[in-house]
């Protein structure tokens, strides 16, 4: 698969809230490219604008200003139609607190992107959501509901979902905020394999520095904008030659 | 999404939560069934009225005093009984004038204690003529009937309704006895045939010659030809002249009455389909008042569904968020939750629709406050009925599921 344009493109991204009488710009003019096999760590303080960067690369949220393309299609001014479209069919997201629905088995919780993106019958849906969940390494766990699981189990069924539709992009919101500290390895391998093996773009938002070095790239949010954009330590210590690694020029 | 999923979905989601689903569908379940019962009960009395009028015979034609409207006091008189006389009567049975008037039976009443041994009782009596008993499709059951002779004689005989001879005489044939009405001494001739189960019921009555009635009974004076009668009962020679001999009588009263041409009647004619016109009417008023209360019930029903349903709304705003997140347009998420909210009702319909066959079903023939209750079930009613449970399951869901539809995915997602 040959890609021309970058996966995420943005151009003096800019979201504003109107709070009352005040406005606060949650994205203060981003501008940031990533490219298809990249994965890369967003981390900041709390109240930097990352969720709401990822609610807009998620296109569950537009920009009040700027432009965002995303694999070269500007859709910073598409209808809510639309982008339910894109989000049932490009992309993958990955939430903090799993977001599964409760009653739901593992499988039909994998399943329901593929309800909504049309085109899949029954089993078409059920065989492309038992691959995904034996991607993540639950086999063993198609038919338990989100209660019978633990939470990193869980969070690889939100995963699995994310997968389901064979997105070129993940994005993960704090996937390991509610996990300990061997759960949060697991997924976080578990990222790392899909971007190193699957060639999947992964981008993440963390506070763990462990979790960021573990990255190819960490950009840094303060007050709604980037005050860092360099390589992880995991690339700086093995050497930018790896196949799947972010092309150079990339930096500040 | 395609509508076999958003159905499965639909269904998937009742599914889990079955006690608060079957509550609200007993709701859409009473009132469906309190419509189909009711209307069945309602059309079950108008067909039995009609059917026991019919009973009457359709040739038969009421002429009464006065221009009153239709009044249903077949064995009591009433009203100005100067303006129509025995020779009346009579000349509607001319045949140059009204040749579609088969036969003419005027009537009398009066009423009074009848006595018989120790045994009496109150009754309301009959003045009659021969022709009376073909013209009420009446017959005898012992003895004879009141004769032209007995009317011109004044005869003192009468004729006695089953219940009141059973009253008077008990077992005992009575015919040949002699009994006392308002104190004179009668000889019985005959005896009814009971006629339980029509609506005008002559068992309780007792006839007498109607002239006896008048001179003997009721005091009266003056010639025979200018008695007065309560009523004509006019026999029309055939179902399809009942309208000619109508307006036959008509022409020949007015010209023995001498009334202008601007003159209004001072008659009143009902034929039995009059009557049963009229008291469809009522009916109708009273199916449409039964079916209004079981409306109302269908109603409370479809707020139930369209709490719920706003409950439910707010219960799953995180699936909403979830859903939305993964895809679904704000389309998906309407059609999802109006889905359940038909299914419901449609469910309920079809409950009720079946409850309420099966009560009007075994309800047939019961008995209540010693009424018999006859329930006619149509079709037409129970395919409305299911009709009007999927309208109000669109109605009332339509509301919670805009609602649904417009929460915002990224809040939707924050709910707790
Ligand atoms: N819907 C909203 N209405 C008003 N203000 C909002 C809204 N969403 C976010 N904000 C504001 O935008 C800013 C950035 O919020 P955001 O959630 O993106 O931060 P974050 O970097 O994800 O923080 P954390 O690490 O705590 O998750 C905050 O000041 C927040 O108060
Ligand atoms: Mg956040």
């Amino acid at each position: 698969m040959t890609h021309d344009a970058p996966v995420i493109e943005l151009i003096g991204v800019t979201r504003e809230f109107q709070v009352g009488s005040q406005v606060v710009k949650a994205l203060d003019g981003i501008d940031l490219t990533i490219n298809y096999g990249e994965m890369v760590a967003i981390t900041g303080p709390s109240g930097s604008g990352k969720s709401t960067l990822m609610n807009t690369l998620g296109c569950l949220d537009t920009p009040t200003a700027g432009t965002f393309f995303l694999n070269g299609n500007d859709v910073s001014g598409l209808s809510d139609d639309q982008l339910a479209e894109i989000r049932s069919r490009q992309l993958g997201f990955v939430f903090q607190s799993y977001n599964l629905l409760p009653r739901e088995t593992a499988l039909a919780n994998v399943e329901l992107p593929l309800k909504y993106a049309g085109g899949f019958n029954r089993r078409a849906r059920w065989e492309a959501a038992r691959r995904a969940l034996d991607r993540v390494g639950l086999d063993h766990r198609y038919d338990h509901k989100p209660v019978q699981l633990s939470g990193g189990e869980q969070q690889r069924v939100g995963i699995a979902r994310a997968l389901v539709i064979n997105p070129d992009l993940i994005l993960a919101d704090e996937p390991t905020g509610n996990l300990d500290t061997k759960s949060s390895r697991e997924v976080i391998s578990m990222l790392r394999s899909l971007n190193d093996d699957d060639g999947k773009t992964i981008v993440i938002v963390t506070h763990d520095p462990e979790i960021a070095e573990a990255t190819k790239r960490v950009v840094t949010f303060r007050d709604g904008r980037i005050v860092g954009d360099r390589p992880s330590e995991r690339v700086l210590s093995t050497g930018p030659a790896e196949p799947a690694g972010p092309r150079s020029g990339e930096t500040e | 999404m395609g509508f076999g999923l958003l159905f499965s979905t639909a269904l998937g989601s009742l599914g889990s939560n079955k006690l608060r689903a079957s509550l609200t569908l007993l709701g859409i379940v009473i009132g469906v069934s309190s419509v189909i019962a009711m209307m069945a009960v309602g059309r079950g009395a108008q067909v039995s009225v009609t059917a026991r009028i019919s009973e009457l015979g359709t040739e038969l034609i009421t002429v009464r005093p006065g221009a009153q409207a239709l009044r249903f006091a077949f064995f009591g008189g009433g009203g100005n009984s100067d303006v129509l006389s025995f020779s009346d009567a009579y000349a509607l049975e001319d045949d140059v004038f009204a040749p579609d008037v088969r036969l003419a039976a005027p009537e009398n009443s009066f009423s009074g204690t009848a006595q018989a041994g120790r045994e009496n009782t109150f009754v309301n009596g009959v003045g009659v003529t021969a022709e009376y008993l073909e013209a009420r499709n009446l017959e005898i059951a012992s003895g004879r009937n009141i004769s032209n002779a007995d009317v011109l004689n004044i005869s003192l005989v009468a004729v006695l309704g089953s219940e009141t001879s059973e009253r008077l005489f008990g077992q005992r044939d009575p015919v040949g006895a002699t009994m006392k009405i308002q104190g004179r001494e009668f000889t019985v001739v005959g005896v009814l045939k009971s006629q339980q189960g029509t609506i005008f019921n002559p068992d309780n009555s007792l006839l007498v010659p109607i002239t006896t009635a008048h001179y003997r009974l009721n005091n009266g004076k003056g010639p025979i030809d200018l008695m007065p009668v309560s009523s004509i009962n006019v026999l029309a020679r055939g179902e399809k002249v009942v309208d000619d001999a109508r307006t036959e009588i008509s022409t020949v009263l007015r010209l023995r009455h001498k009334l202008g041409a601007g003159d209004e009647d001072d008659f009143s004619i009902t034929t039995q389909q009059d009557t049963i016109e009229t008291l469809e009417g009522t009916q109708g008023t009273f199916v449409i008042l039964l079916g209004s209360i079981a409306g109302i019930s269908l109603l409370v029903g479809g707020i139930g569904v369209m709490n719920i349903m706003l409950v439910s709304v707010t219960e799953r705003t995180r699936e909403i968020g979830i859903r939305r997140a993964v895809g679904a347009k704000r389309r998906d998420i309407m059609l999802q939750f109006v889905t359940e909210a038909v299914l419901m009702t449609f469910g309920g319909g079809v409950l009720g629709v079946a409850a309420g066959w099966a009560i009007a079903y075994f309800g047939d023939g019961a008995t209540v406050a010693g009424d018999v209750i006859e329930t006619v079930i149509e079709t037409e009613i129970a395919i409305m009925a299911l009709g009007v449970s999927v309208a109000v399951g669109l109605f009332f869901g339509i509301y919670p599921a805009i609602r649904a539809a417009s929460l915002d995915p990224i809040e939707a997602l924050r709910h707790e």
